[in-house]
């Protein structure tokens, strides 16, 4: 039987546009059929901006790659109508084990709070995420919305002009030009459009290597998360072990600097690694193998003229953490309603230097994160080698030093503090976890949950408190949710701490604008001018 | 009599041990070792209880 990403999703076309006499003009095109590049077409097109996508390929992810994801991305796949089926074919899981040598040194819980729509992690493969996603994409694109992936489309130049891109397009009938008003790179990590317009991407590349094996086998290994410094089957090094839907099992190896790849990789070298982790008379079939050294970089702006990054090919992180996929899916959520204002003329174009502000700021809290997590499992020193030795004997005897082994901080959303959308905070007594620049904190409703509620749109949203039913500003539409809270419960909490009543503007990405204790029309028309880079 | 504590009480851990690693950064394994000992001097001298330094001195033989 085939593999899922063995097969074409999206076969190559010939496109009208390759009949053309000049080069066709398109709102829209995203190159890049990757996660990122899939998520921002599906929002761009379910807000009826035409978009057109190009992939050098025509098949889901090779192997599977990305395997956790967390709340936050989650909750973006709903709005993009994929979250359902992810969370129903992943694994959840919350626990998690750190051995050192051949100790338990302790286990953590996520200790999920209560109250959200959306599990704190999954497992799945990467493959079934961008399945589901192409998926959707035909889907919208059979409900007359004007969505388009162009598989075997390989671009191979890229100009920047003044209001639009230019394309230069190889397929297998021959090359074809197309324009774009605005053209969105999702090329991945090594983006060809990158290195095409001559931007930089700088950062740290870790002396490390790390083989990545899936196997499916039937073990009984629980659903946790177990991580080794140092075992007995990988002297001096780390694993990990984590389970995947369909008995699949997610195992890395890291193996050191000093590699003969080629060898690393027959299958009986790997072979002889997971026998030596899992027992001699383990069975499994190797579903996918690979090498990776992990990097830490970023491109200095997000954008350049009609040109915009988003995922791997703006910012690259080493795994631990699970901060890549994830944090391009926030990317997309960031600029999907960002653009669809600027090319409804609603908003000003420099709208997209909040894109830099608020991204990169999420990028580098990923890359610091990812760094730390990278340092202490591959120390690059022999004193911090001691050091983190020292970190996991005492975590295993004492409370305290937990907090200091650092396998992954997992990923987290980030709250865009200081963004130039914000607008100062105004609740007194209002949460910390839900001040300006937020994302919200999902809470029980009724019959449902607050986050399908919210986003897509501005929304007014009325805490025990009046206000109108909508508030328009400069061709923008503030709609109000009106929800009322006793005391104690989850909305309260997470929205009121010790404020009786609130107002909140929330954004499209469902993060917090502005909020108030009370209705003042003069007050949220400011703060919606301010979201859409007016003020 | 004080006890020695044993639960998490740094604010930021993660920011204070990659703080302490940078510490170390371009200095010989010799080097390091020096500064970890002028290190743990100085935060005795903070602690200052006896009787604490005594428990913590235990407590970080029996993790060994
Ligand atoms: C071992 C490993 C484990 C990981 N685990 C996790 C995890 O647990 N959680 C997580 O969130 N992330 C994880 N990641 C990161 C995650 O896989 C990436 O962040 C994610 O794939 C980035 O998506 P993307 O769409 O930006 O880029 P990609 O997935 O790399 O997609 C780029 C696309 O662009 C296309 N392309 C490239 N050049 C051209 C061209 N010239 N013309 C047309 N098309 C082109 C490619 O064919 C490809 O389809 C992991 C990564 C690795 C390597």
């Amino acid at each position: 039987m085939s593999k899922i990403f063995e097969v074409p999703l999206y076969p190559y076309e010939r496109s009208t546009d390759q009949d053309a006499l000049g080069a066709v003009r398109h709102k829209v095109v995203v190159i890049g059929a990757g996660p990122i590049g899939l998520g921002i077409a599906i929002d761009l097109a379910q807000q009826d901006v035409p978009v057109v996508v190009l992939d050098d390929n025509d098949t889901v992810s090779f192997g599977s790659r990305a395997v956790c994801y967390a709340k936050r991305p989650l909750e973006i796949l709903d709005r993009l109508g994929c979250g359902a089926q992810m969370v129903a074919k992943g694994v959840e899981w919350n626990l998690g084990k750190v051995f050192f040598d051949e100790h338990k040194v302790y286990e953590f819980n996520l200790l999920p709070e209560d109250g959200h729509q959306r599990p704190a992690f999954i497992n799945l493969q990467q493959y079934y995420l961008e399945d589901y996603l192409v998926r959707r994409l035909h889907a919208l694109q059979a409900e007359g919305k004007r969505i388009e992936i162009r598989g075997g489309n390989k671009v191979s130049a890229v100009g920047n002009h003044a209001d639009h891109a230019h394309l230069e397009i190889d397929t297998p009938e021959g090359p074809y030009e197309l324009e774009a008003d605005w053209l969105i790179a999702c090329d991945g990590a090594n983006s060809p459009t990158r290195r095409m317009l001559g931007l930089d991407f700088v950062g740290q590349v870790f002396e490390d290597n790390f083989l990545i094996a899936d196997v499916v086998m039937e073990a009984d290994f629980p659903t946790e998360r177990w991580f080794w410094f140092d075992p007995p089957f990988n002297r001096g090094q780390s694993a990990l072990l984590h389970k995947q839907p369909d008995n699949v099992w997610r195992i890395d190896f890291q193996i050191g600097w000093d590699i003969d790849r080629e060898q690393e990789l027959k299958p009986e070298n790997i072979d002889k690694r997971l026998r030596a982790m899992l027992g001699k008379d383990v069975e499994y079939e190797l579903e996918w193998s690979s090498i990776y050294t992990f990097q830490c970089r970023r491109m200095e702006k997000f954008h350049q003229g009609r040109v915009i990054f988003a995922g791997d090919s703006a910012h690259q992180v080493s795994p631990f953490g699970a901060r890549g996929a994830n944090s391009g899916l926030q990317d997309t959520d960031n600029l999907a309603w960002k653009l669809k204002l600027i090319i409804d003329g609603k908003a000003p174009a420099s709208l997209l230097d909040s894109y830099d502000a608020e991204r990169i700021h999420g990028a580098d809290e990923n890359i610091l994160n990812s760094t730390r997590a990278t340092d202490f499992i591959t120390p690059k020193s022999q004193m911090s080698r001691i050091l983190r030795n020292a970190v996991l004997d005492l975590a295993e005897h004492y409370e305290f030093a937990r907090p200091l082994v650092n396998s992954g901080r997992l990923s987290v959303p980030c709250t865009y503090d200081g963004s130039p959308l914000n607008t100062p905070d105004a609740l007194d007594g209002g949460p910390a976890r839900t001040r300006p620049g937020s994302p919200c904190p999902d809470a029980p409703l009724e019959g449902g949950f607050l986050l399908p509620q919210l986003g897509g749109r501005f929304t007014l949203l009325t805490f025990n408190a009046d206000a109108p039913e909508a508030v328009e500003e400069g061709g923008i539409t503030a709609t109000r949710l009106a929800l009322a809270t006793g005391p104690g419960d989850a909305l309260a909490e997470r929205y009121l701490g010790r404020a009786e009543a609130a107002i909140y503007l929330i954004r499209p990405d469902q993060h917090v604008a502005a909020r108030f204790p009370e209705y003042n029309e003069e007050q949220i028309r400011f703060a919606i001018r301010r979201a859409t880079g007016k003020e | 009599m004080s006890e020695l504590t044993l639960t998490p009480n740094i604010d930021g851990a993660d920011d204070f041990y990659a703080e302490l690693i940078e510490a170390h950064d371009g200095l010989t394994k010799d080097e390091s070792d020096a500064l970890n000992a002028r290190l743990l001097l100085t935060l005795a001298n903070h602690i200052g209880d006896r009787e604490v330094l005594a428990q913590a001195i235990r407590a970080a033989r029996q993790a060994g």
